[in-house]
Protein backbone atom coordinates (compact mmCIF):
# COMPACT_ATOMS: atom_id res chain seq x y z
CA UNK A 1 0.00 0.00 0.00
CA UNK A 2 1.68 3.34 -1.02
CA UNK A 3 1.65 5.24 2.82
CA UNK A 4 1.43 8.81 0.92
CA UNK A 5 -2.17 7.66 -0.22
CA UNK A 6 -3.26 6.91 3.35
CA UNK A 7 -5.48 9.58 4.94
CA UNK A 8 -3.98 11.87 7.17
CA UNK A 9 -6.19 10.89 10.30
CA UNK A 10 -6.92 8.01 11.82
CA UNK A 11 -10.85 7.23 13.30
CA UNK A 12 -9.78 4.72 16.32
CA UNK A 13 -13.65 3.58 16.92
CA UNK A 14 -16.93 5.09 15.65
CA UNK A 15 -17.64 6.75 19.02
CA UNK A 16 -14.76 8.63 19.17
CA UNK A 17 -15.18 12.69 18.78
CA UNK A 18 -11.30 13.11 18.47
CA UNK A 19 -8.89 11.90 15.39
CA UNK A 20 -5.35 10.96 15.53
CA UNK A 21 -2.70 12.23 13.39
CA UNK A 22 -1.14 9.37 11.21
CA UNK A 23 1.88 11.52 10.17
CA UNK A 24 2.96 15.16 11.13
CA UNK A 25 0.17 17.43 9.15
CA UNK A 26 0.63 21.75 8.53
CA UNK A 27 -1.41 24.31 9.28
CA UNK A 28 -3.61 25.13 6.25
CA UNK A 29 -3.13 21.58 4.22
CA UNK A 30 -6.80 20.02 3.17
CA UNK A 31 -7.76 16.89 5.42
CA UNK A 32 -11.11 15.10 5.20
CA UNK A 33 -13.08 14.80 8.63
CA UNK A 34 -16.23 12.77 8.06
CA UNK A 35 -16.51 13.22 4.08
CA UNK A 36 -15.86 16.90 4.28
CA UNK A 37 -12.87 18.88 3.29
CA UNK A 38 -11.31 20.74 5.99
CA UNK A 39 -8.54 23.23 6.19
CA UNK A 40 -6.47 22.84 9.10
CA UNK A 41 -6.70 25.12 11.14
CA UNK A 42 -3.07 24.51 13.12
CA UNK A 43 -0.29 22.43 12.80
CA UNK A 44 -0.85 18.64 14.59
CA UNK A 45 2.00 15.96 14.62
CA UNK A 46 2.18 12.36 14.22
CA UNK A 47 0.09 10.44 17.34
CA UNK A 48 -1.34 14.12 18.59
CA UNK A 49 -5.41 14.38 18.61
CA UNK A 50 -7.77 16.68 17.10
CA UNK A 51 -11.09 17.10 17.57
CA UNK A 52 -13.72 15.63 15.05
CA UNK A 53 -16.57 17.80 15.57
CA UNK A 54 -17.19 21.49 17.89
CA UNK A 55 -16.69 20.05 21.26
CA UNK A 56 -18.37 22.41 24.17
CA UNK A 57 -16.81 22.35 27.34
CA UNK A 58 -17.59 19.51 30.04
CA UNK A 59 -17.64 17.10 27.38
CA UNK A 60 -16.23 13.70 27.71
CA UNK A 61 -13.86 13.03 24.99
CA UNK A 62 -13.65 9.72 23.94
CA UNK A 63 -10.67 7.57 21.95
CA UNK A 64 -10.87 3.76 21.14
CA UNK A 65 -14.37 4.27 22.05
CA UNK A 66 -13.21 5.02 26.18
CA UNK A 67 -13.49 7.79 27.80
CA UNK A 68 -9.80 9.57 28.34
CA UNK A 69 -11.04 12.66 30.09
CA UNK A 70 -13.39 15.98 29.28
CA UNK A 71 -12.68 19.31 27.44
CA UNK A 72 -11.52 22.23 29.77
CA UNK A 73 -13.21 24.65 27.49
CA UNK A 74 -15.38 24.72 23.92
CA UNK A 75 -13.23 24.15 21.27
CA UNK A 76 -14.13 23.94 17.12
CA UNK A 77 -13.96 21.35 14.85
CA UNK A 78 -10.01 20.36 13.53
CA UNK A 79 -8.72 22.24 16.94
CA UNK A 80 -5.78 20.36 18.10
CA UNK A 81 -7.14 18.55 21.52
CA UNK A 82 -3.78 18.42 24.30
CA UNK A 83 -3.21 19.34 27.67
CA UNK A 84 -4.70 22.92 27.13
CA UNK A 85 -8.22 22.01 26.74
CA UNK A 86 -8.55 18.44 28.15
CA UNK A 87 -7.77 17.41 31.91
CA UNK A 88 -7.90 13.80 33.26
CA UNK A 89 -10.65 12.59 35.01
CA UNK A 90 -8.43 10.88 37.73
CA UNK A 91 -5.22 12.46 37.84
CA UNK A 92 -3.36 15.10 36.87
CA UNK A 93 -0.47 14.81 34.07
CA UNK A 94 3.23 16.16 34.89
CA UNK A 95 5.52 18.63 33.34
CA UNK A 96 9.17 18.52 33.64
CA UNK A 97 8.64 21.52 36.01
CA UNK A 98 9.66 20.03 39.51
CA UNK A 99 6.39 20.54 42.12
CA UNK A 100 4.19 21.53 39.18
CA UNK A 101 1.73 19.68 37.56
CA UNK A 102 0.49 20.58 34.24
CA UNK A 103 -1.61 23.67 34.51
CA UNK A 104 -5.10 22.36 33.53
CA UNK A 105 -7.26 25.79 34.00
CA UNK A 106 -9.11 27.20 30.84
CA UNK A 107 -7.33 30.50 32.02
CA UNK A 108 -4.11 29.58 30.97
CA UNK A 109 -4.87 28.41 27.85
CA UNK B 1 -6.20 -17.15 12.46
CA UNK B 2 -3.77 -18.77 13.09
CA UNK B 3 -1.19 -20.11 11.31
CA UNK B 4 1.77 -18.72 13.91
CA UNK B 5 0.66 -20.94 16.91
CA UNK B 6 0.46 -24.01 14.50
CA UNK B 7 3.88 -23.62 13.81
CA UNK B 8 5.05 -24.95 17.04
CA UNK B 9 8.75 -24.31 16.80
CA UNK B 10 10.66 -26.28 19.10
CA UNK B 11 12.47 -23.28 21.35
CA UNK B 12 15.94 -24.48 22.81
CA UNK B 13 16.14 -24.57 26.61
CA UNK B 14 18.82 -25.74 30.30
CA UNK B 15 16.97 -27.68 31.96
CA UNK B 16 16.64 -26.53 36.07
CA UNK B 17 15.92 -28.78 38.74
CA UNK B 18 12.64 -27.27 39.60
CA UNK B 19 11.59 -28.44 35.95
CA UNK B 20 11.48 -25.13 34.38
CA UNK B 21 13.95 -24.31 31.41
CA UNK B 22 15.95 -21.07 31.07
CA UNK B 23 16.55 -19.82 27.33
CA UNK B 24 19.67 -18.22 28.89
CA UNK B 25 22.18 -19.88 30.97
CA UNK B 26 24.23 -16.79 32.61
CA UNK B 27 26.71 -15.93 35.66
CA UNK B 28 24.99 -14.02 38.01
CA UNK B 29 27.09 -11.75 40.28
CA UNK B 30 25.09 -10.09 42.63
CA UNK B 31 25.67 -7.34 45.05
CA UNK B 32 23.95 -7.26 48.23
CA UNK B 33 24.48 -3.81 49.32
CA UNK B 34 25.84 -0.51 47.19
CA UNK B 35 29.03 -0.56 48.83
CA UNK B 36 29.54 -4.22 46.87
CA UNK B 37 28.70 -2.65 43.92
CA UNK B 38 31.92 -1.86 42.33
CA UNK B 39 34.04 -4.66 43.02
CA UNK B 40 30.95 -6.70 41.28
CA UNK B 41 31.14 -4.54 38.60
CA UNK B 42 34.73 -4.62 37.99
CA UNK B 43 34.41 -8.75 37.95
CA UNK B 44 31.49 -9.04 35.64
CA UNK B 45 33.46 -6.87 33.24
CA UNK B 46 37.11 -8.16 33.53
CA UNK B 47 35.22 -11.71 33.14
CA UNK B 48 35.16 -10.46 29.57
CA UNK B 49 31.86 -12.15 28.79
CA UNK B 50 28.55 -11.41 27.61
CA UNK B 51 26.89 -13.97 29.65
CA UNK B 52 27.76 -12.76 33.34
CA UNK B 53 25.58 -10.39 34.44
CA UNK B 54 25.55 -7.78 37.20
CA UNK B 55 22.59 -7.77 39.78
CA UNK B 56 22.49 -6.32 43.14
CA UNK B 57 20.37 -4.54 45.80
CA UNK B 58 21.81 -1.07 46.73
CA UNK B 59 19.96 -0.94 50.38
CA UNK B 60 21.90 -1.68 53.61
CA UNK B 61 18.78 -2.43 55.31
CA UNK B 62 17.00 -5.66 55.55
CA UNK B 63 13.68 -5.76 53.59
CA UNK B 64 11.59 -8.69 53.26
CA UNK B 65 10.45 -7.70 49.49
CA UNK B 66 13.98 -7.40 48.06
CA UNK B 67 15.23 -10.68 49.69
CA UNK B 68 12.08 -12.13 48.19
CA UNK B 69 13.24 -10.72 44.85
CA UNK B 70 17.01 -11.79 44.60
CA UNK B 71 16.00 -15.75 45.53
CA UNK B 72 13.51 -15.28 42.57
CA UNK B 73 16.17 -13.80 40.00
CA UNK B 74 19.09 -16.11 41.52
CA UNK B 75 16.99 -19.36 40.69
CA UNK B 76 15.47 -17.68 37.54
CA UNK B 77 15.65 -20.42 34.51
CA UNK B 78 17.70 -18.01 32.68
CA UNK B 79 20.48 -18.25 35.54
CA UNK B 80 22.82 -21.00 35.49
CA UNK B 81 25.48 -20.11 38.41
CA UNK B 82 25.54 -17.34 40.85
CA UNK B 83 28.23 -15.80 42.80
CA UNK B 84 27.22 -13.67 45.91
CA UNK B 85 29.65 -10.53 46.97
CA UNK B 86 28.79 -8.93 50.72
CA UNK B 87 30.61 -6.08 52.28
CA UNK B 88 30.27 -8.28 55.42
CA UNK B 89 28.33 -5.42 57.59
CA UNK B 90 25.21 -5.02 55.63
CA UNK B 91 21.35 -6.13 56.49
CA UNK B 92 21.00 -8.13 53.67
CA UNK B 93 20.64 -12.16 54.65
CA UNK B 94 22.99 -13.18 52.74
CA UNK B 95 23.10 -17.19 54.22
CA UNK B 96 19.67 -17.44 53.32
CA UNK B 97 20.13 -16.43 50.04
CA UNK B 98 22.71 -18.55 49.84
CA UNK B 99 21.02 -21.47 50.94
CA UNK B 100 17.68 -20.83 48.59
CA UNK B 101 20.43 -20.80 45.12
CA UNK B 102 22.00 -24.16 46.62
CA UNK B 103 19.18 -25.77 47.09
CA UNK B 104 17.92 -25.22 43.37
CA UNK B 105 20.76 -26.95 42.39
CA UNK B 106 22.90 -24.04 41.04
CA UNK B 107 27.00 -23.68 41.71
CA UNK B 108 26.40 -20.66 44.35
CA UNK B 109 29.73 -18.65 46.30
CA UNK B 110 30.02 -16.13 48.39
CA UNK B 111 32.63 -13.67 48.83
CA UNK B 112 32.54 -10.64 51.51
CA UNK B 113 34.55 -8.11 50.98
CA UNK B 114 35.85 -7.50 54.86
CA UNK B 115 37.11 -11.04 55.14
CA UNK B 116 38.45 -11.22 51.27
CA UNK B 117 41.01 -8.64 52.20
CA UNK B 118 39.60 -5.84 50.17
CA UNK B 119 38.85 -4.97 46.66
CA UNK B 120 41.57 -6.31 45.08
CA UNK B 121 41.78 -9.63 46.31
CA UNK B 122 37.74 -9.79 46.07
CA UNK B 123 37.87 -9.16 42.37
CA UNK B 124 40.49 -11.52 41.63
CA UNK B 125 39.03 -14.55 43.86
CA UNK B 126 35.95 -13.43 41.97
CA UNK B 127 37.37 -13.82 38.66
CA UNK B 128 38.39 -17.28 39.84
CA UNK B 129 35.04 -18.74 40.77
CA UNK B 130 33.39 -17.10 37.82
CA UNK B 131 35.67 -18.44 35.45
CA UNK B 132 35.16 -22.01 37.20
CA UNK B 133 31.52 -21.19 37.27
CA UNK B 134 31.42 -20.35 33.11
CA UNK B 135 33.39 -23.78 32.49
CA UNK B 136 30.99 -25.48 34.42
CA UNK B 137 27.70 -24.19 32.60
CA UNK B 138 29.85 -25.05 29.13
CA UNK B 139 29.36 -28.83 29.88
CA UNK B 140 25.58 -28.45 29.75
CA UNK B 141 23.60 -29.12 26.78
CA UNK B 142 20.19 -27.33 25.70
CA UNK B 143 17.50 -29.48 25.60
CA UNK B 144 14.13 -29.13 23.20
CA UNK B 145 11.49 -26.56 24.88
CA UNK B 146 8.02 -25.80 23.98
CA UNK B 147 5.98 -22.47 23.76
CA UNK B 148 3.70 -24.13 26.53
CA UNK B 149 7.20 -23.50 29.07
CA UNK B 150 7.58 -20.00 27.99
CA UNK B 151 6.47 -16.80 30.04
CA UNK B 152 6.52 -13.75 28.20
CA UNK B 153 6.07 -10.24 30.46
CA UNK B 154 5.56 -6.81 28.59
CA UNK B 155 6.41 -3.19 29.14
CA UNK B 156 5.90 -0.17 27.81
CA UNK B 157 7.94 2.28 28.04
CA UNK B 158 8.48 6.42 26.42
CA UNK B 159 4.86 5.96 25.14
CA UNK B 160 3.53 8.21 22.43
CA UNK B 161 0.25 8.78 20.71
CA UNK B 162 1.47 5.81 18.51
CA UNK B 163 1.90 3.27 21.12
CA UNK B 164 -1.67 2.23 21.38
CA UNK B 165 -2.04 2.22 17.78
CA UNK B 166 0.67 0.41 16.58
CA UNK B 167 3.19 -1.44 18.65
CA UNK B 168 1.02 -2.02 21.86
CA UNK B 169 -2.08 -3.79 19.80
CA UNK B 170 0.02 -5.64 17.94
CA UNK B 171 1.97 -7.33 21.17
CA UNK B 172 -1.59 -8.00 22.26
CA UNK B 173 -2.33 -10.38 18.73
CA UNK B 174 1.14 -11.46 19.43
CA UNK B 175 -0.33 -12.54 23.35
CA UNK B 176 -3.36 -14.06 22.31
CA UNK B 177 -1.34 -16.27 20.12
CA UNK B 178 1.63 -17.18 22.91
CA UNK B 179 -1.68 -17.83 25.25
CA UNK B 180 -2.92 -19.91 22.42
CA UNK B 181 -0.25 -22.50 22.28
CA UNK B 182 -0.55 -22.69 26.29
CA UNK B 183 2.37 -20.07 27.57
CA UNK B 184 1.71 -17.86 30.00
CA UNK B 185 2.15 -13.73 29.86
CA UNK B 186 2.29 -11.11 32.26
CA UNK B 187 1.48 -7.31 31.34
CA UNK B 188 1.21 -4.58 34.30
CA UNK B 189 1.87 -1.61 35.77
CA UNK B 190 -1.19 -1.06 37.51
CA UNK B 191 -0.73 2.48 37.50
CA UNK B 192 -0.74 2.78 33.98
CA UNK B 193 -4.03 0.90 33.72
CA UNK B 194 -6.07 3.59 35.84
CA UNK B 195 -9.17 3.81 33.86
CA UNK B 196 -9.53 0.44 32.48
CA UNK B 197 -10.60 -1.03 35.60
CA UNK B 198 -13.74 -2.49 35.04
CA UNK B 199 -12.95 -3.54 30.99
CA UNK B 200 -10.26 -5.47 32.59
CA UNK B 201 -12.65 -6.79 35.51
CA UNK B 202 -15.29 -7.78 32.83
CA UNK B 203 -12.40 -10.14 31.62
CA UNK B 204 -11.35 -11.79 34.74
CA UNK B 205 -11.93 -15.40 34.77
CA UNK B 206 -14.32 -15.06 38.09
CA UNK B 207 -16.30 -12.26 39.25
CA UNK B 208 -14.24 -12.70 42.43
CA UNK B 209 -10.77 -12.08 40.13
CA UNK B 210 -12.51 -9.07 38.52
CA UNK B 211 -13.19 -7.58 42.01
CA UNK B 212 -9.54 -8.46 42.96
CA UNK B 213 -8.47 -6.40 40.02
CA UNK B 214 -10.34 -3.77 40.14
CA UNK B 215 -9.01 -3.02 44.03
CA UNK B 216 -5.62 -3.02 42.97
CA UNK B 217 -6.08 -0.41 40.34
CA UNK B 218 -7.94 1.68 43.20
CA UNK B 219 -5.08 0.90 45.13
CA UNK B 220 -2.80 2.22 42.84
CA UNK B 221 -4.76 5.51 41.81
CA UNK B 222 -4.66 6.05 45.69
CA UNK B 223 -1.10 5.54 46.03
CA UNK B 224 0.15 7.70 42.51
CA UNK B 225 -2.09 10.47 44.16
CA UNK B 226 -0.03 10.33 47.47
CA UNK B 227 3.28 10.56 45.35
CA UNK B 228 1.33 13.86 43.57
CA UNK B 229 2.55 12.53 39.96
CA UNK B 230 0.54 9.70 38.06
CA UNK B 231 2.95 7.58 36.11
CA UNK B 232 3.02 10.21 32.93
CA UNK B 233 6.24 11.49 31.66
CA UNK B 234 6.62 15.08 29.88
CA UNK B 235 7.82 12.57 26.81
CA UNK B 236 4.50 11.41 26.70
CA UNK B 237 2.72 14.90 26.27
CA UNK B 238 5.22 15.47 23.82
CA UNK B 239 4.35 12.51 21.85
CA UNK B 240 0.62 13.34 21.87
CA UNK B 241 -0.87 11.61 25.00
CA UNK B 242 -2.71 14.27 27.41
CA UNK B 243 -4.06 11.86 30.29
CA UNK B 244 -3.16 8.99 32.33
CA UNK B 245 -6.55 7.58 31.17
CA UNK B 246 -5.56 7.78 27.45
CA UNK B 247 -1.88 6.03 28.53
CA UNK B 248 -3.58 3.94 30.08
CA UNK B 249 -5.84 2.70 27.15
CA UNK B 250 -2.79 2.36 25.20
CA UNK B 251 -0.84 -0.04 27.43
CA UNK B 252 -4.03 -1.68 28.22
CA UNK B 253 -3.93 -3.18 24.71
CA UNK B 254 -0.54 -4.85 25.35
CA UNK B 255 -2.65 -7.22 26.90
CA UNK B 256 -4.62 -9.09 24.05
CA UNK B 257 -8.06 -10.21 23.98
CA UNK B 258 -8.02 -13.35 26.13
CA UNK B 259 -9.24 -14.04 29.45
CA UNK B 260 -7.72 -12.62 32.56
CA UNK B 261 -6.35 -15.59 34.46
CA UNK B 262 -4.51 -14.69 37.61
CA UNK B 263 -3.91 -11.04 39.83
CA UNK B 264 -0.06 -12.08 40.34
CA UNK B 265 2.19 -9.79 42.87
CA UNK B 266 6.20 -9.72 42.14
CA UNK B 267 8.12 -12.60 42.63
CA UNK B 268 4.63 -14.60 41.68
CA UNK B 269 5.77 -17.65 39.25
CA UNK B 270 2.47 -18.03 36.87
CA UNK B 271 1.45 -21.80 37.60
CA UNK B 272 0.36 -22.68 33.79
CA UNK B 273 -0.44 -20.92 30.58
CA UNK B 274 -2.70 -17.64 30.16
CA UNK B 275 -2.66 -14.50 30.74
CA UNK B 276 -1.75 -12.63 34.10
CA UNK B 277 -1.76 -9.26 35.26
CA UNK B 278 0.99 -8.11 37.09
CA UNK B 279 0.32 -5.56 40.45
CA UNK B 280 3.52 -3.87 41.35
CA UNK B 281 2.03 -1.19 43.43
CA UNK B 282 3.08 -1.85 47.06
CA UNK B 283 0.84 -2.24 49.43
CA UNK B 284 0.25 -0.52 52.62
CA UNK B 285 0.81 2.82 53.21
CA UNK B 286 2.90 4.39 50.84
CA UNK B 287 6.65 4.15 52.31
CA UNK B 288 9.40 3.88 50.16
CA UNK B 289 8.51 6.07 47.07
CA UNK B 290 7.37 5.84 43.42
CA UNK B 291 6.65 2.24 43.02
CA UNK B 292 8.54 1.80 39.93
CA UNK B 293 11.37 4.62 39.57
CA UNK B 294 12.11 3.54 35.82
CA UNK B 295 11.17 0.90 33.37
CA UNK B 296 13.79 -1.58 34.34
CA UNK B 297 12.31 -1.84 37.47
CA UNK B 298 9.03 -3.04 35.96
CA UNK B 299 11.40 -5.23 34.01
CA UNK B 300 12.92 -6.78 36.77
CA UNK B 301 9.47 -7.45 38.63
CA UNK B 302 7.84 -9.25 34.90
CA UNK B 303 11.36 -11.48 35.40
CA UNK B 304 11.41 -12.11 39.16
CA UNK B 305 8.40 -13.72 38.33
CA UNK B 306 9.45 -16.23 35.36
CA UNK B 307 9.35 -14.40 32.50
CA UNK B 308 12.34 -15.85 30.03
CA UNK B 309 11.83 -12.77 27.82
CA UNK B 310 10.27 -9.09 28.06
CA UNK B 311 8.78 -7.43 25.18
CA UNK B 312 9.11 -3.84 24.96
CA UNK B 313 7.27 -1.39 23.37
CA UNK B 314 8.23 2.32 22.85
CA UNK B 315 6.89 5.23 21.09
CA UNK B 316 9.16 7.67 21.83
CA UNK B 317 12.47 5.76 21.79
CA UNK B 318 13.90 3.64 24.59
CA UNK B 319 17.29 2.28 24.56
CA UNK B 320 17.25 -0.27 27.81
CA UNK B 321 17.71 -3.99 28.17
CA UNK B 322 18.26 -5.93 31.15
CA UNK B 323 20.20 -8.48 33.12
CA UNK B 324 19.37 -12.10 33.31
CA UNK B 325 16.42 -11.87 30.46
CA UNK B 326 16.63 -10.83 26.72
CA UNK B 327 14.21 -7.71 25.87
CA UNK B 328 13.09 -7.23 22.33
CA UNK B 329 12.00 -3.52 21.49
CA UNK B 330 8.75 -3.20 19.52
CA UNK B 331 8.90 0.56 18.02
CA UNK B 332 5.43 2.29 18.01
CA UNK B 333 6.65 5.12 16.04
CA UNK B 334 7.72 5.13 12.61
CA UNK B 335 9.46 8.26 12.62
CA UNK B 336 11.53 7.10 15.72
CA UNK B 337 12.21 3.83 14.08
CA UNK B 338 13.50 5.65 11.52
CA UNK B 339 16.02 7.47 13.94
CA UNK B 340 17.09 4.92 15.97
CA UNK B 341 16.86 1.65 13.90
CA UNK B 342 19.76 0.22 15.80
CA UNK B 343 17.95 -0.51 18.84
CA UNK B 344 14.80 -1.48 17.56
CA UNK B 345 13.78 -5.38 16.80
CA UNK B 346 10.27 -4.50 15.31
CA UNK B 347 9.22 -1.16 13.73
CA UNK B 348 5.52 -1.65 14.19
CA UNK B 349 4.92 2.32 13.81
CA UNK B 350 4.83 0.78 9.65
CA UNK B 351 1.13 0.10 10.67
CA UNK B 352 0.46 4.03 10.67
CA UNK B 353 2.19 3.80 7.19
CA UNK B 354 -0.14 0.88 5.42
CA UNK B 355 0.81 -2.68 7.12
CA UNK B 356 -1.49 -4.86 8.80
CA UNK B 357 -1.78 -4.98 12.95
CA UNK B 358 -1.53 -9.08 12.14
CA UNK B 359 1.53 -8.90 9.96
CA UNK B 360 3.64 -7.53 12.59
CA UNK B 361 2.03 -8.79 15.78
CA UNK B 362 3.91 -12.04 13.69
CA UNK B 363 6.91 -10.71 13.12
CA UNK B 364 6.75 -10.61 17.35
CA UNK B 365 5.88 -14.24 17.64
CA UNK B 366 8.51 -15.12 15.09
CA UNK B 367 11.05 -12.97 17.02
CA UNK B 368 9.61 -14.12 20.56
CA UNK B 369 10.47 -17.74 18.94
CA UNK B 370 14.26 -17.29 17.36
CA UNK B 371 14.95 -14.82 20.74
CA UNK B 372 14.04 -18.25 23.09
CA UNK B 373 16.08 -20.18 20.76
CA UNK B 374 18.94 -17.98 21.66
CA UNK B 375 19.59 -14.94 18.68
CA UNK B 376 20.19 -12.19 20.19
CA UNK B 377 17.93 -9.25 20.72
CA UNK B 378 18.99 -6.10 19.65
CA UNK B 379 19.57 -4.53 22.92
CA UNK B 380 21.62 -7.82 24.35
CA UNK B 381 23.78 -7.83 21.11
CA UNK B 382 24.36 -3.81 22.22
CA UNK B 383 25.60 -4.86 25.53
CA UNK B 384 22.42 -3.25 27.00
CA UNK B 385 22.04 -5.04 30.69
CA UNK B 386 20.25 -3.27 32.84
CA UNK B 387 19.44 -3.91 36.54
CA UNK B 388 17.54 -2.17 39.02
CA UNK B 389 16.12 -2.98 42.29
CA UNK B 390 14.35 -1.04 45.18
CA UNK B 391 12.88 -1.12 48.71
CA UNK B 392 8.86 -2.28 48.57
CA UNK B 393 6.05 -4.26 50.88
CA UNK B 394 3.75 -6.50 49.46
CA UNK B 395 0.71 -8.34 51.45
CA UNK B 396 0.71 -12.41 49.31
CA UNK B 397 -1.87 -12.19 47.20
CA UNK B 398 -5.37 -13.46 48.40
CA UNK B 399 -7.37 -17.40 47.18
CA UNK B 400 -9.28 -15.23 44.68
CA UNK B 401 -6.55 -13.70 42.90
CA UNK B 402 -5.66 -17.05 41.08
CA UNK B 403 -8.90 -19.20 40.63
CA UNK B 404 -7.88 -21.73 38.91
CA UNK B 405 -5.12 -22.94 41.01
Amino acid sequence: MDAGKLPPLLLLHPDDNILVARRDIAAGERVEIDGQSFAMPVAIELGHKLARRALAADTRVLKYGAPIGSMKMAVARGEHVHLHNLRSDYLPSTSREIGASLKTDADHH
Amino acid sequence: MNAVAKTRLSLKGYARRDGRKGIRNVVAVAYLVECAHHVSRLIVQKSGSDDVHLIGFPGCYPNKYSLEMMQRLCTHPNVGAVLLVSLGCEGFNREQLRRTIAASGRPVDLLVIQQSGGTTRTLNAGLEIVRKMRAELAKQTAVPMAIDELIVGTVCGGSDGTSGITANPAVGRCFDWLIEAGAACIFEETGELIGCERIMASRAVTPELGREIEACVDKAANYYRIMGYGSFAPGNAEGGLTTLEEKSMGAYSKSGSSPITGLIKPGDVPPRGGLYLLDVVPDGEPRFGFPNISDNAEIVELIACGSHLILFTTGRGSVVGSAISPVIKVCANPDTYDRMADDMDVNAGRILRGAELDDVGREIFALVESVASGELSKSEALGHQEFILTYKQFEPIGPACLPAA
